[in-house]
């Protein structure tokens, strides 16, 4: 039954996002009313109807119901519960729901708030939103059917890629797609200023908050998959440089510089024809990152299938590349506007080296991602782009960023005298200086490390100049500090909010820096008994215990760590999947703020009584999580709704 | 006037991305060429499972069909292994010798494999991985083709069939016979 | 029927591991004494073969553990680290390096971002320029600028927005 009633409510949906799309945009052309709201009905149908698919095969999930193939692939009776239901997008077809649910629910919100401010451009936006959505439900029908009915139906289902069996699992994906998926709007609505003639500054600043809290998404889901990645993939790292993070990593970078270089036209009206090229380009990078995981073009660890359906995402990122770049040609004459700035030293200036450096940036990304093709076009080799290569191309790029990041809050719009520099930059320089020095006399010798330490002290810097500044000036109005705090951080939630996302990526810096340049490790076969010595601590081989879970096998080591007194008992593993040919490693680690004491388990003898395990003491790692609750405060501060300033 | 043409640039120049993108779909990203074609294969001498040493290079005159398996590599090595049985009782009255070698595996679980399939030509268990890594192997299964000089001329990736294994091993018998 | 052979598989494997006497010996003495360090910078410019996208030296899979030892052992016997990566090269190709080597085409690769940065920069000097081209022109005559009614009103507000 769940096969073909799914399977229908998809075609159903899919027909009503055309006619919808096709609605909306004669309504927006002709100015017919009704044909827009016939529109607006048919998203709300849309939404119900995906939202039913999705709920349906949960429960399949839930019911382990085999005759749905797509639930006998990707689990069996012994997958526990709450793999069950984040199994549901744990592979292509279900990825793809999800997706086109959060569009469906997006584009809801677009009408529920949009409906009535955005008259002109309106009817364009449910046009894009309807039709992005329409192209995920062709590939729901067409290329990746979940509700694909298998005959007969098996007594049991094949099971979860084990590495998904994780709490990681829930959220990354769904942070990530919310992310992608909120990019959407922003690109709507650049569409819909290209198309409806209107490219002024309304859909900016109608789409301001759709951004942050996408561009939020993204950085969510992409420090949870580095999360994941660090507590479950078993390599110790947290970022690999794979083609799907960078994929994902792409738009972020360019969604970044859309974000700053918006606020320079809200202030001098210029730029139009960047923002509406970033917007684009953001969003063509989402659909290249989900071309990228769903084609098998490039060999990465997420690659989900190859197919049909990487050419259908490749012509629809086709369609929307050269409509969206054609309708920007085609209004070339209204957005070139002659700029006009007062002076080079501005805040102008820093926000346009930020957009050249996170263009470039992204650049690096994507052209070392799809290196290897060219160069197998181009001369018939293979060649891998790892790394190695990006850690050394991009880090220059990084540390010139986060210089920026010291240099743009601060200098002042339009003219920097020379008063405004030495106020605002002579301490926070002499703070990272001083810095740099003392890291050196403690020992750091890594010139990267210094310099990436010294800039962050640095923006930290102008970070506390600012806030210090501005609560004096409010205490010398006779208010108490720490109103006086909250009242500034609240009635410029917008400079502060950034001010906070921007302290979130110098810690993050600071827990990168760190764990690059400090992290040690060593791999050692020890006997029973024996220890294994790193950076003071003292790993203990106790045993071996074998498990039988509920859908796989378990092999754990038992591990007593020690410096000086007992940190604690690890016990690293390997699990033994039925339905996977090599054991999946299972890490164990004690997480400080200091440091992590992180162990794999390599080889063992089966009667336990020796075995290999990886040690590895990484320094700073936990920062990175830091950050990013950090980066959450401040998004949500940036986005409160605005104070009517005080009379 | 010159403007006007200039603009239409823009979209033009997704083109090249997009035909990148799309040369992407002819090739295989884990298909990589082996640069050992054409090269002489790398000697080795390992312990069958019988617990006999074998060397490669006591097989100099014979066209020598080494393959890298391994019994948890289903259904690929399960396909094949039938496939190499066959095919070696049909050769090997004719100057052919497969060898099986056996890596990133347990020993019981390599010999359960051997008996379950009944294979009768020499198997050997490369431990330490080092012919795995002479050979430039990437995963199981692959398969080599060496002739009568003890040089590689061909490596197939993937479950072997008859066609493939008559293919490579007929071109190299008549190499040297004709 | 897959999961019917893996079962299988593990469940001789749990039987083995109770019953069977170790597998796997320790390692050979070394010859010449090789830190771990040189031996993690080699397998970090290696691709492991295995997965996709980790270094030798990051992955945990049983291939990359043997790839390892063998770096090791090379090391030991007296080889330079470029001649232990030349090894691996001379096997798998220009493929397992995870950084392109700097020649002929693979120049490419590398100087791209160079150019792209310096174009991007080249740009915005231009830009920069003739965007304040009437600014330093104003500068330059004593004369005050003009700044009318609209004008001061906008500093004002942006003045204000400034905390």
């Amino acid at each position: 039954m769940i096969p073909e009633v799914g399977g229908g409510a998809a075609f159903a949906a899919l027909a009503l996002a055309v006619w919808g799309a096709v609605a909306a945009a004669v309504g927006g052309r002709t100015g017919r009313v009704a044909l827009v709201e016939s529109a607006q009905h048919a998203a709300l149908a849309v939404f119900v109807l995906v939202t039913a698919c999705f709920a349906l095969l949960t429960y399949a999930f839930l019911a382990f119901d085999f005759s749905v193939r797509y639930v006998a692939t990707n689990t069996n009776l012994g997958t526990p519960f709450y793999y069950r239901i984040t199994g549901v997008w744990g592979a292509l077809e279900g990825s793809i729901i999800l997706w086109t649910w959060m569009l469906a629910l997006f584009t809801l919100l677009v009408i529920l708030r949009h409906r009535e401010s955005a008259r002109e451009l309106y009817p364009w936006v449910l046009t894009v939103m309807l039709a992005v959505i329409g192209f995920f439900l062709l590939v729901m029908t067409v290329a990746a059917p979940p509700f694909e009915r298998l005959t007969p139906a098996p007594a049991n289902g094949r099971g979860l890629n084990p590495l998904l069996e994780d709490t990681g699992m829930i959220t990354h994906p769904v942070a990530l797609y919310l992310g992608f998926t909120g990019l959407t709007v922003p690109f709507a609505f650049a569409l819909a200023a290209l198309i409806a003639g209107r490219v002024g500054d309304a859909w900016i600043t109608m789409t301001r908050r759709w951004t942050i809290v996408a561009w939020y998404f993204l950085s969510l889901g992409l420090l949870i998959g580095g999360w994941w990645s660090y507590h479950v993939l078993g390599w110790g790292g947290y970022w690999a440089w794979d083609p799907v993070e960078n994929a994902a990593f792409m738009p972020w970078l360019t969604a970044t510089a859309f974000l700053h270089s918006v606020m320079i036209q809200e202030r001098r009206r210029m730029l139009k024809l960047w923002n509406i090229a970033l917007v684009i380009l953001t969003f063509g990078l989402t659909l290249f990152g989900t071309f990228l995981t769903r084609s098998g073009v490039i060999a990465s660890v997420h690659a989900f299938t190859q197919g049909t359906i990487g050419i259908l995402f490749l012509s629809f990122l086709a369609v929307v590349l050269l409509t969206a770049l054609g309708l920007l040609a085609w209004r070339w004459d209204a957005l070139r506007a002659q700029g006009e700035l007062d002076s080079i030293v501005s805040r102008e200036s820093a926000f346009l080296l930020n957009n050249v450096l996170l263009v470039a940036a992204t650049f690096t990304v994507f052209f070392g991602t799809v290196f290897p093709l060219l160069s197998e076009a181009a001369r018939g080799v293979k060649v891998s782009v790892g790394a190695p290569f990006f850690n050394q191309v991009n880090v220059p790029l990084f540390l010139s960023l986060v210089f920026l990041m010291g240099v743009g809050p601060l200098i002042a719009w339009r003219r920097a005298s020379p008063d405004n520099l030495r106020r605002n930059f002579v301490l926070p320089v002499a703070a990272g200086v001083l810095a740099a020095a003392a890291f050196f006399t403690l020992g750091v010798r890594s010139a990267l490390a210094l310099l990436a330490l010294a800039l962050t002290v640095f923006v930290a810097g102008t970070i506390a100049v600012d806030v210090v500044r501005a609560t004096r000036a409010r205490l010398r109005m006779g208010e108490r500090v720490l109103p006086a705090l909250g009242g500034l951080l609240l009635r410029h939630n917008r400079r502060y909010g950034g001010f906070v996302v921007h302290l979130g990526i110098l810690i993050i810096t600071l827990g990168v820096t760190g764990s690059h340049a400090w992290s040690v490790q060593t791999e050692t076969t020890l006997r029973r008994g024996e220890a294994a010595e790193l950076a003071g601590y003292r790993v203990r081989f106790d045993g071996l215990t074998a498990t039988e879970e509920s859908n796989h096998f378990k092999v754990a080591g038992t591990f007593t760590v020690s410096n000086g007194r007992v940190v604690g008992v690890l016990r690293p593993a390997k699990k033994f999947y039925p339905q996977e040919q090599s054991p999946i490693a299972y890490v164990d680690y004690r997480l400080g703020l200091k440091e992590d004491v992180y162990l794999v388990l390599g080889d063992f003898a089966r009667d336990g009584s020796q075995a290999t395990v990886k040690v590895q003491v990484n320094r700073l790692v936990s920062w990175i999580w830091i950050g990013g609750l950090v980066l959450t405060l401040g998004t949500l501060l940036a986005i409160l709704p605005e104070r009517k300033k005080a009379a | 006037m010159n403007r006007r043409v200039w603009r239409w640039l823009i979209p033009l120049s997704a083109i090249p991305v997009l035909a990148l993108l799309a040369y992407g779909f002819r090739v295989n990203p884990r298909e990589v060429p082996s640069p050992l074609v054409g090269r002489p294969a790398a000697a080795f001498t390992l312990t069958t499972f019988d617990g006999a040493p074998l060397s490669l290079e006591a097989q100099r005159g014979k066209v020598v069909v080494v393959n890298f398996w391994a019994s948890w590599c289903y259904p690929a090595c399960y396909e094949e292994a039938p496939v190499l049985e066959r095919n070696w009782r049909r050769y090997r009255d004719r100057g052919v010798v497969v060898i099986g070698v056996d890596i990133q595996d347990t020993v019981e679980a390599a010999q359960k494999f051997i008996r379950d399939f009944d294979l009768t030509f020499p198997n050997v268990r490369d431990a330490t991985g080092k012919v795995s890594v002479d050979y430039g192997v990437y995963g199981v299964p692959e398969t080599f083709f060496v002739d009568r000089q003890g040089r590689i001329r061909a490596k197939h990736v993937g479950a072997v069939t008859d066609e493939v294994f008559r293919r490579h091993v007929d071109r190299l018998l008549g190499d040297t016979a004709g | 029927m897959r999961a019917g052979h893996a079962a299988a598989a593990a469940l001789v494997l749990a039987a083995a591991l109770l019953a069977a006497p170790p597998a796997w010996l320790p390692a050979q003495p070394p010859a010449r004494p090789v830190s771990e360090q040189a031996v993690h910078d080699i397998a970090a410019q290696l691709r492991c073969v295995v997965c996709q996208n980790l270094s030798v030296a990051d992955s945990p899979s049983e291939m990359a553990n043997q790839m390892r030892a063998i770096v090791r052992e090379r090391l030991q016997a007296g080889e330079s680290p470029a001649e232990v990566v030349q090894y691996f090269v001379d096997r798998y190709g220009e493929w397992i390096l995870l950084s392109p080597r700097r020649r002929g085409f693979n120049w490419l690769v590398w100087l791209g971002p160079v150019v792209a940065v310096a174009a991007g920069l080249a740009i915005v000097a231009v830009l920069l320029w003739r965007w304040t081209r009437r600014a330093r022109r104003e500068a330059a005559s004593p004369a005050a600028p003009s700044v009318d009614a609209t004008m001061s009103e906008r500093i004002r507000r942006e003045m204000e927005a400034e905390p």
